[in-house]
């Protein structure tokens, strides 16, 4: 079954379908996380220190955020390399465009290639910055979450790369999630409209609720 | 009306092709858009030129050999087969780009001629229901509820133009492979082979070199007979559904 | 006059194939009697199979299941464009699921009757027997017909029979029965068993010793002239109504397969036997290139009309009720808008003719729904015909529910096609003719619904039984190849043909010499055939054939992709293929079915068959091209149906 699913073109989308919602789920989770700053530095590292935390007594300390990251790593490696051997091979299919050519399929279906790899370098400069510090302006301090995302979106490149990143993620979700649904075989005609509006409405929290933080750095409410 | 047609021309299927302009008078509003062809062919014949060769045979919308791509749309701007398009569609002046199906699984013959053998392979492979002459019981010893009778009507509709792989950015024939396991896939008539029915038409259908679906619906737009989108999603879930039931 | 007319008459024609007794058992006595292959031995016959419609699809995949090894052609680029997909009525079968008193002999006598007595008694009736396995058969392929809302087929009546036996799949039963074939065929392609050859067109046949050996083929993409070599050929070809140029036909349908075989031997039975049909949409102008058909069901709550003056050129919409003439209702008043549709036909062609005609060039009748709507309601009468009223706004760009539609006969299907005995073999050993390309069970004139029936019998039943018999008692044993002097004269009169072609390089288009017989056809042997019309065609025909030689143009070369080349071959064949028909209607000087001469009719105007003189199948024998033909004569009797002029007043 292994073989069938790798080596099909509709077993590899399957993969990115699954793989996508595993990273979906967890963007979910982020995002709500995230929104715990406008509760002020207290609660917001303290959180952060739990997510070192969860599954005690039983895990050992980090051993549920290595747990979630080695899962994340994989969706990620899956859903991209599942990408480009599948776009290589869509781009092989069709090698020769039209002479006269028009604007075709939505913006978020079009840009589903170029997001990807925007996001994919994003998801790089995000842990630099944010989780081991390399390139974070100002001093990174370690077990101090809330000072480093001030620091972060205190900077203007550091605003437009994050903000531009999670438009992207916005029209990214909108597209995936309806053509996960189709690849996982759970649309159909009824079903379309509901599967749409939860795209839609998926992709729309997704990003007022990660834009939120900059924006509150920005405007002061989070300083 | 007068027109300018610019019409891909290609001798062969090795050598180079390009576009050649062409202007055609006393074009009637009510020929269809390959009687209008037609037309110039005569007179490209008469001035010992070759015509422009293109596929057409029934020119009723049901033998699907017709496969034009009219100004980037597939089988031109109303939803229906080139032969079914009439001059109507278009204003006097009007400069119509013609150009053959686009896809490496459909290599060009000649003009506006293509090979869409890869669709014979693909039903070949398990397009069928395995019922020698002779064998088969009374047609009433198995009722087929209406919903189901109609959901496999409504996918058989397909005639196998292409235009789906044609419209496709991917060059993708999921549209015309779905059509095909949905309409037998849910007869009982069909249900014996319906697990390696579809492995086995979506293995050849990536063997071929069509490309994968990234749901940019283009297919289901172009198509002529209306399959729908979602046909799609259901060949998916017939495909996990037969990976979990075969071992291979 | 030309020498063509002095037709010689030679010995009759009889059927050795057909058993004796009752008609209900003779099939079952063939198959019987026919000699059978060792199931081990089959895979050394080779079976050429020309043709991928429903009689050579369901031929090639039945014959391949058998265990033949089967070598199939079609000039489509696919086995699933041939022309069955375009038929929309449906398929009759004797199943009797509503109960309302149908039976085998019911249609047997049906199709007897509706042949106008000019078809063989046995054949139909096997077609009738067959019948009920057909429709088990499709069901079992997945091939999706109507069902209720129990689950089980849907019937309907079709043609002003009074039973409902036709299965159909709405308005695309041809398609959907095509499909089923070609699938079939598929299996049998992937599993080595079928040899397809697509994009090829047969242009001629091979007989060595006397027997069917083989067909000369070219390759429609590289051009290449090819040979392939079998223990029997089948054509299943299709019918000749192309001839005609405007016709519901596809546009590359061809008489070249049944023509070159004919050349070759093959006796052509019946030719002038072609069936018109009323309702399809007119013609626009010069540019028309095919005539497309609206179902006849149309008329069951459709009203014909023209305007009762002539040249009345007011829209439909301004012509009062009383200057309006529903001839149909008027001359027939019992049947009305559903008598049979040579009558209806005939009966447009003459108000027409009158210069009642409505449209553009007066070539057309109303067919008027607005009392339907008024009786029906929009609604209904639009779940009941809304697919065909949007096929017909598609083409007229006209709103049928606005605007009467107008309609016109047009050539539709040919009754006519090569001699075949019982067996479906023809008068050359080894050569077998199934669906359209032969003759056998319409007589003078079709059914509604039984073309596809017919396809259908002959491919998956009656030739796989039949052809055993042919194959056991002509073991071939000695291979032939191209050197063989039979062959190399067949390759080179094919190559020095098409050489020809391109070298004239004259002043005319394939087409317009294609369209100049057409319509010379349709005037004179089209609805309503007269001798002096016939004799002026039959001058005409070798005139424009000797033009043709001189002026044709094909550009490019024959080694390559040329559609120029292969309609101008096509060309070659109607030229001489309209000749025979004309001669075929100018002898049968009496009217039948499809074939309606003015000499011969009753009083009130309808067709006279003249039984004594001529119930018999004309089968001619070619000689040379532009000399007169040999007639044979089969005679044929009614034991079971006896012969009654029909009526309709």
């Amino acid at each position: 079954m292994t073989r069938t699913l790798w080596d099909s073109s509709v077993g590899k989308k399957t993969i990115m379908a699954v793989s996508g919602l595993i990273m979906l789920g967890y963007l979910v989770a982020h995002m709500v996380g995230n929104l715990k700053i406008f509760f002020g530095p207290g609660e917001f590292d303290r959180y952060a220190h739990w997510l070192r935390t969860m599954g005690d007594p039983v895990l050992h300390y980090s051993w549920g955020l290595w747990l979630v990251r080695v899962v994340l790593v994989a969706a990620v490696v899956l859903h991209g390399v599942s990408a480009y051997q599948l776009s290589r091979r869509d781009i092989k299919a069709r090698p020769a465009k039209y002479v006269h050519t028009k604007p075709r399929a939505s913006y978020a279906t079009r840009t589903m290639r170029w997001g990807g790899v925007i996001l994919a370098l994003f998801i790089v400069w995000h842990i630099l910055d944010l989780t081991t510090g390399t390139v974070h302006s100002g001093g990174f301090q370690e077990g101090h979450p809330y000072q480093n995302v001030v620091d972060t979106f205190s900077t203007w490149y550091g605003n437009v790369i994050y903000i531009v990143a999670v438009l992207a993620m916005g029209l990214h979700v909108q597209h995936g999630f309806w053509s996960a649904a189709q690849t996982l075989g759970v649309g159909n005609a009824t079903r379309d409209r509901v599967l749409k509006t939860l795209a839609n409405l998926l992709a729309a929290v997704l990003t007022l609720g990660f834009v939120s933080v900059p924006v509150a750095v920005m405007t002061g409410v989070v300083s | 009306m007068k027109l300018t047609l610019r019409v891909w021309r290609q001798q062969n299927a090795e050598a180079p092709g390009a576009m050649a302009t062409y202007e055609v008078d006393g074009i009637s509003r009510d020929m269809s858009f390959l009687e209008m062809l037609d037309t110039l062919n005569e007179e490209l014949i008469l001035a010992g030129d070759e015509p422009v060769a293109f596929d057409h045979d029934c020119r009723e919308g049901i033998c699907g050999a017709c496969s034009l791509v009219i100004n980037g749309d597939a089988h031109g701007p109303e939803r229906t087969t080139t032969c079914q398009l009439h001059m109507r569609s278009f204003q006097d002046g009007d400069t119509i780009d013609v150009e053959p199906w686009r896809a490496s699984a459909f290599p060009v013959v000649k003009d506006l001629v293509v090979d869409r053998s890869a669709f014979d392979r693909i039903i070949q492979s398990g397009g069928y229901i395995s019922a020698p002459t002779g064998t088969a019981p009374d047609a009433h010893a198995t009722p087929v509820p209406k919903p189901d009778a109609d959901f496999a009507f409504e996918h058989a509709e397909c005639i196998g133009c292409g235009a789906c792989v044609a419209a496709c950015p991917n060059g993708s024939a999921m549209l015309f492979t779905s059509a095909k396991v949905n309409h037998l896939n849910v007869l009982p008539q069909g249900t014996p082979e319906r697990e390696t029915r579809v492995l086995d038409m979506v293995a050849t259908m990536d063997d071929e070199g069509f490309g994968g679906c990234t749901l940019t619906g283009e297919c289901a737009t172009a198509c002529p007979k209306g399959i729908p989108l979602p046909s799609i999603a259901a060949m998916n879930k017939e495909w996990l559904r037969a990976t979990r039931k075969v071992r291979r | 006059m030309s020498d063509y007319t002095q037709y010689t008459t030679g010995e009759p024609v009889t059927d050795t194939k057909a058993p004796h007794g009752p008609v209900a058992d003779r099939w079952d006595t063939r198959r019987f009697e026919a000699r059978l292959v060792n199931p081990a031995n089959r895979r050394k016959h080779t079976v050429i199979v020309v043709g991928t419609g429903l009689a050579g699809g369901s031929a090639g995949a039945t014959l391949a299941e058998q265990g033949y090894h089967v070598v199939q052609f079609c000039f489509q680029d696919s086995p699933r464009r041939a022309h069955s997909v375009a038929a929309q009525g449906g398929i009759n079968a004797a199943k009797n699921y509503r109960n309302d008193g149908d039976s085998v002999h019911r249609l047997f006598y049906d199709t007897v009757k509706g042949g106008d007595f000019r078809a063989r008694e046995s054949n139909v009736h096997r077609l009738a027997e067959i019948s009920v396995e057909i429709i088990d058969q499709c069901v079992a392929q997945g091939v999706p017909f109507a069902r209720e809302y129990g689950g089980l087929l849907d019937n309907r009546s079709f043609g002003g029979v009074q039973v409902s036996r036709t299965f159909y799949a709405r308005g695309q039963t041809g398609q959907q029965l095509l499909l089923g074939a070609y699938q079939a065929l598929s299996r049998q392609i992937a599993a080595g068993n079928v040899e397809l050859h697509a994009r090829t067109e047969m242009l001629d046949l091979v007989v060595v010793d006397g027997k069917a050996r083989g067909i000369v083929a070219r390759d429609l993409v590289t051009g290449k002239i090819e040979t392939h070599f079998a223990d029997a050929v089948v054509l299943a070809s299709g019918g000749y109504g192309n001839v005609f140029y405007l016709s519901t036909n596809a546009m590359n349908s061809n008489a070249t397969a049944i023509w070159r075989a004919h050349r070759r031997g093959a006796y052509f039975a019946n030719p002038c036997f072609t069936q018109i049909h009323p309702t399809c949409i007119p013609r626009t102008g010069e540019h028309q290139s095919k005539l497309t058909l609206m179902s006849e069901s149309l008329r069951n709550d459709g009203r014909i009309w023209v305007p009762k003056a002539k040249g009345d050129d007011r829209p439909a919409a301004e012509i009062p009720e009383d200057e309006r003439d529903y001839y149909l209702e008027r001359i027939y008043p019992s049947f009305g808008n559903l008598v049979p549709r040579d009558i209806a036909s005939r009966a447009a062609k003459n108000v027409c003719d009158e210069g009642r005609g409505v449209g553009p060039g007066g070539q057309g009748v109303y067919l008027d729904f607005a009392e339907a709507i008024g009786r029906m309601g929009r609604a209904k009468v639009e779940e009941k015909y809304g697919n065909l009223f949007d096929m017909y706004a598609q083409i007229t760009a006209e709103d049928p529910y606005e605007t009467p539609m107008r309609i016109y006969p047009a050539v539709h299907y040919t009754m006519g096609g090569l001699w075949v005995d019982y067996d479906l073999q023809t008068t050359v050993p080894g050569l077998f003719a199934i669906g359209e390309a032969n003759f056998s069970d319409h007589g003078a004139n079709r059914l509604g619904a039984s073309a596809l029936m017919q396809g259908l019998a002959d491919g998956y039943f009656v030739l796989p039984s039949t052809i055993n018999d042919y194959l056991a008692r002509n073991p071939h044993t000695d291979e032939i190849d191209a050197d063989h002097p039979a062959v190399a004269e067949a390759v080179a009169e094919t190559e020095d043909r098409l050489s020809l072609l391109l070298a004239v390089d004259g002043d005319r288009t394939p087409d317009s010499f294609h369209r100049e017989i057409g319509e010379l056809m349709w005037e004179y042997c089209g609805m309503a055939r007269t001798e002096k019309g016939l004799r002026t065609a039959l001058e005409r025909i070798p005139v424009i054939r000797e033009e043709f030689w001189r002026r044709i143009k094909v550009p490019g070369t024959g080694e390559q992709f040329n559609q120029s080349l292969e309609k101008a071959n096509r060309v070659v064949d109607y030229l001489e293929l309209a000749e025979l028909m004309c001669l075929d209607a100018l002898h049968r000087a009496e009217s039948c079915g499809g074939h309606f001469r003015e000499e011969s009719q009753t009083p009130d105007g309808e067709a006279a068959r003249r039984d004594e003189e001529f119930s018999y199948a004309a089968a001619w024998e070619f000689t040379a091209t532009g000399d007169a033909p040999v007639l044979h004569q089969e005679d044929l009797v009614f034991e079971y149906v006896h012969p009654t002029q029909r009526s309709y007043a």
